[in-house]
């Protein structure tokens, strides 16, 4: 087991590495000038001259990305034109828009997005899973139809328009909430729930249908196993084949999918968080991308990238954990 | 004496698109208290239909049910949900075929058992597990407080099929139900579970209603045999004079079908040099510390026209040596020589001459065929394989392949779906023929077959091949099977052969002490020798027990 993480891990790095280059490679063949937008619209070319040769794009692709490298891996100083900064290893570089730090902007923004994450995870969790145990007990049944009509209406409804739908029957027609504004958890535990219970309803509704109809399938998929015959041959009621022998064949799958999207949402969670103006991570990607500011794109890249990688590993090693007839090698 | 199960007059019809199929019509019988009956019949028969309706299995599944059946004084068809639950397990309990289907995998065994006994009996969870420990204990599971514990896939199939037998135990049922309980395991398994079976009965006095297609597990468990065929009642009557002496042409056939220890074995053979010659032949899987040597210095030879009986229990390495006969795995070491010419280590292109000459049938006939082509596209396989491009030429090859094999040749178009399991294995005996070959290994192929289908297949394997002169090698757990087809048989345990010799020298003076265990191990269909061998395992002298 030690020996299958650390042989992940060490993958982990490679896919991290292949990643870096393929943003690089996107980059060059990109159209726009960075240091253009990085100097602003009042500045002459002269200027914009001087914004290039300190961003190092006078450099050629393949520099940059070892210097890029190289302040990953031992860190590296950079000129702002008036002084010299050092950047410590895992240094992402310095935003071209702003001079700020990556990985300090990348550690700044990733608890927004984590209080979303995680807690449309429980949501999902909550209302996927049960919405599909409960049309798998109720299969055949009218409240199976309904339940199957709601999760493809979800499942078919885009996250912003849901989300939109919710803002607009929550905040403007009943005005039970204001609109939501983020408030970080440290400052206040209360009004940061209140504030992002919009949102998590929105992720969390949304990725609910397909956990609904995964819980769904694979609880009936157990059901029709032998297994489950033995315990009703042994007058073992309904609810308990259901609830304790037919809903453990789904948890394996859940989990191991919880843990993938999780980790692909740290970065994918880009409209919940720009329709409810959530400074975290995904807000930060398309911030970078229309300004061009390469290094804000790598680093979120990367550390989404990482905690993508990272799931993965915990979902097989939750899946080895769940289902005990799994061997990881 | 009071019955524990009457039957009266019991229909099970189950709804298929439109078309009802009858599986049970009008069938009659009682079982009195501690006393054992068997069902026996071929599949397809509606025996396990019968074991359904003991427990009322059948209720709220859509099928219609028939005709009364009481069992221990509850009305099965009429009860209400609470009476039927106390009934399942409490009163009658049922042991599955395939122990490891039957058992919840993500469940340790003994939470499994507990879980069962705390519906009937109640009390708190710890005197559960505590039960669940006694009945695992007293069928046989070796330091049953640890190895309750474990989930199902730890267990072997024996101990699988043993703690199923501790789960039907665990709540002191009158009547025990079990259903083909010994189909998925190997020989001396099967004779030590129904040897637990029996003991258990003697000690507990619980009623048995055995259902089983195989007459010698029959005749070593009950007192009474019902034969069934199409879902009615073919004859009746007790063990001894049943099997001695049917009075019905249909279980005449039946008994006729089924192979015996002491039946007519094959004319000696005139030999000429050698097909196939392997010498030291070796296979490891796995590498470093995980390495598992699967077969080990194997050597054998086999002649045209000639069948090589291998037998073995399950893991004892006969189908890794029939698939390296025939190449499908390259050997790790030894030398396999074919016409006198080393193929053991040949590259694949070079190989491809001689890949037509090697078939193989497999043991799965619904696995080995792709299930979304015709038959006939699986059978002309090989020959596209061999270069023919002619499709009319291909056509009239697999139409002459499938007459061959007893099929009509306008079977070609139709889907694997659409035959019986014996049609599936004649459909893959074809496709072994259809590249002509000179040596065909057949792992298993009758295993999963009823004992006439089984009869025809072998017969049919027989006639081929003295029409073809083709080597076999025939791969099978059944000894008795085995002795019917073969002309020398080899013997393997753990990767060896440990003893090989023509029929008459294995089976009537076997040397190895493993050879003699496998043959004490199979079922007599005399009940009294059966009663005899069955002391005799008992003390641990099986050399005596051989048939």
């Amino acid at each position: 087991m030690t020996r299958f993480v650390l042989q992940r891990l060490a993958g982990a790095v490679l896919v991290l590495l292949a990643l870096s280059v393929l943003v690089y490679s996107l980059f060059h063949l990109a159209p726009g000038d960075p240091a253009r937008l990085a100097c602003g619209e009042r500045c002459n070319p002269q200027q914009i001259a001087q914004v290039r040769e300190q961003l190092g794009l006078n450099d050629s692709m393949f520099v940059q990305y070892l210097h890029f490298l190289q302040g990953v891996f031992v860190g590296r100083d950079y000129s702002t034109g008036v002084s010299l900064v050092h950047c410590d290893a895992p240094c992402l570089g310095l935003s071209y828009q702003s001079d700020q730090q990556v990985t300090q902007l990348v550690l700044e923004r990733l608890p927004a997005t984590a209080s979303l994450v995680v807690g449309a995870l429980v949501v999902w969790l909550v209302v996927g899973v049960g919405t599909g145990l409960l049309s798998a007990f109720r299969r055949g049944g009218p409240t199976e139809r309904i339940l199957t009509l709601l999760t493809l209406a979800g499942s078919g409804t885009p996250v912003f328009i849901l989300g939109l739908l919710l803002l607009m029957a929550v905040c403007a027609y009943l005005q039970w909430l204001p609109f939501p504004s983020y408030v970080p958890f440290g400052e206040d535990p209360e009004q940061w729930g209140w504030n992002l219970l919009l949102p998590w309803l929105t992720l969390g509704l949304f990725e609910s249908a397909k956990y609904a109809r995964l819980t769904r399938s694979a609880t009936l998929e157990t059901l029709a196993e032998d297994h489950i015959r033995t315990f009703r041959a042994y007058g073992v009621g309904e609810r308990s084949v259901v609830t304790r022998h037919a809903l453990r064949g789904a948890v394996p799958p859940v989990i191991a999918i919880s843990a993938v999207d999780l980790g692909s949402m740290f970065g994918g969670a880009v409209l919940t968080e720009s329709l409810f103006g959530i400074p975290g991570l995904g807000k930060t990607l398309i911030d970078g991308v229309k300004a061009i500011d390469l290094p804000v794109v790598v680093g979120v890249v990367m550390v989404t990238g990482t905690f993508v990688v990272l799931a993965n590993v915990v979902a097989d090693l939750l899946y080895a954990a769940a289902d005990r007839r799994v061997v990881l090698t | 004496m009071t019955p524990i199960v009457e039957v009266t007059d019991l229909t099970v019809e189950f709804a298929r698109s439109g078309d009802p199929v009858r599986a049970v019509e009008g069938l009659s019988f009682t079982l009195d208290e501690g006393r054992a009956l068997a069902l026996v019949g071929e599949s397809g028969s509606g025996k396990s239909t019968v074991a359904g309706a003991l427990l009322g299995l059948h209720r709220g599944t859509g099928a219609r049910v028939g005709g009364t059946v009481r069992v221990g004084g509850i009305d099965v068809g009429t009860a209400e949900a609470g009476e039927l639950r106390r009934l399942r397990g409490g009163v009658a309990a049922m042991v599955f075929q395939d122990p490891l289907s039957a058992l919840d995998p993500y469940y340790a065994v003994g939470d499994q058992i507990a879980e069962v006994y705390r519906v009937h009996a109640g009390g708190s969870r710890r005197a559960a597990r505590a039960r669940a420990v006694e009945v695992l204990d007293r069928v046989g599971i070796p330091d049953a407080a640890r190895r309750s514990r474990s989930r199902p896939h730890e267990f072997s199939g024996g101990m699988r099929q043993r703690a199923l037998l501790a789960m039907a135990l665990a709540c002191e049922p009158r009547l025990i139900v079990a259903d083909e309980p010994t189909t998925a395991l190997d020989v001396t398994v099967q004779a030590q579970i129904l040897d637990l079976l029996h003991e258990l009965r003697r000690e507990t006095g619980t009623a048995l209603l055995l259902v089983t297609h195989d007459v010698g597990v029959a005749a070593e468990s009950v007192d009474e045999v019902l034969v069934m065929q199409d879902g009615r009642e073919v004859e009746r009557g007790p063990v001894g004079g049943m099997l001695g002496a049917p009075a019905e042409p249909y279980t005449r056939r039946l008994l006729a079908a089924v192979p015996r220890l002491d039946g007519p074995v094959r004319e000696p053979l005139q030999k000429g040099s050698p097909l196939l010659e392997v010498h030291d032949l070796r296979r490891v899987f796995g590498r470093g510390s995980r390495a598992v040597t699967a077969v080990e210095g194997a050597s054998l030879t086999l002649h045209a026209g000639e069948t090589l009986g291998v037998v073995g229990e399950s893991g004892s390495g006969k189908t890794t040596l029939g698939r390296m006969l025939v190449r499908l795995l390259d050997p790790t070491g030894g030398r396999l020589l074919y016409g006198g010419r080393e193929i053991g280590a040949l590259p694949e292109r070079e190989l491809r001459p001689y890949r037509r000459e090697l078939q193989m049938v497999f043991q799965d006939p619904v696995a080995s065929l792709n299930p979304r082509r015709s038959v006939g596209e699986s059978i002309a396989d090989p020959l596209r394989v061999a270069g023919e491009r002619d499709e009319a030429r291909i056509r009239g090859r697999v139409r002459e392949l499938l007459d061959r094999v007893g099929l009509h040749p306008d079977r070609y178009e139709a889907y694997p779906h659409e035959f019986s399991g014996g049609q599936r294995q004649r459909v893959g005996i074809a496709r072994a023929l259809a590249a002509e070959p000179r040596i065909v290994v057949c792992d298993e192929p009758v295993s999963a077959l009823d004992v006439t289908t089984q009869a025809q297949v072998t017969a049919l394997l027989a006639e081929l091949q003295a029409e073809l002169g083709l080597g076999l090698v025939f791969i099978a757990h059944d000894l008795a099977v085995v002795r019917q087809v073969s002309d020398r048989v080899a013997v393997m345990r753990a990767g060896r052969i440990v003893e090989q010799g023509t029929v008459a020298e294995v089976y009537g003076t076997p040397r190895d002490p493993y050879t003699r265990q496998l043959l004490a191990a199979v079922p007599s269909l005399d009940p009294v020798r059966a009663t005899e061998r069955r002391e005799l395992r008992r003390e641990g002298r099986q050399e005596l027990a051989v048939a």
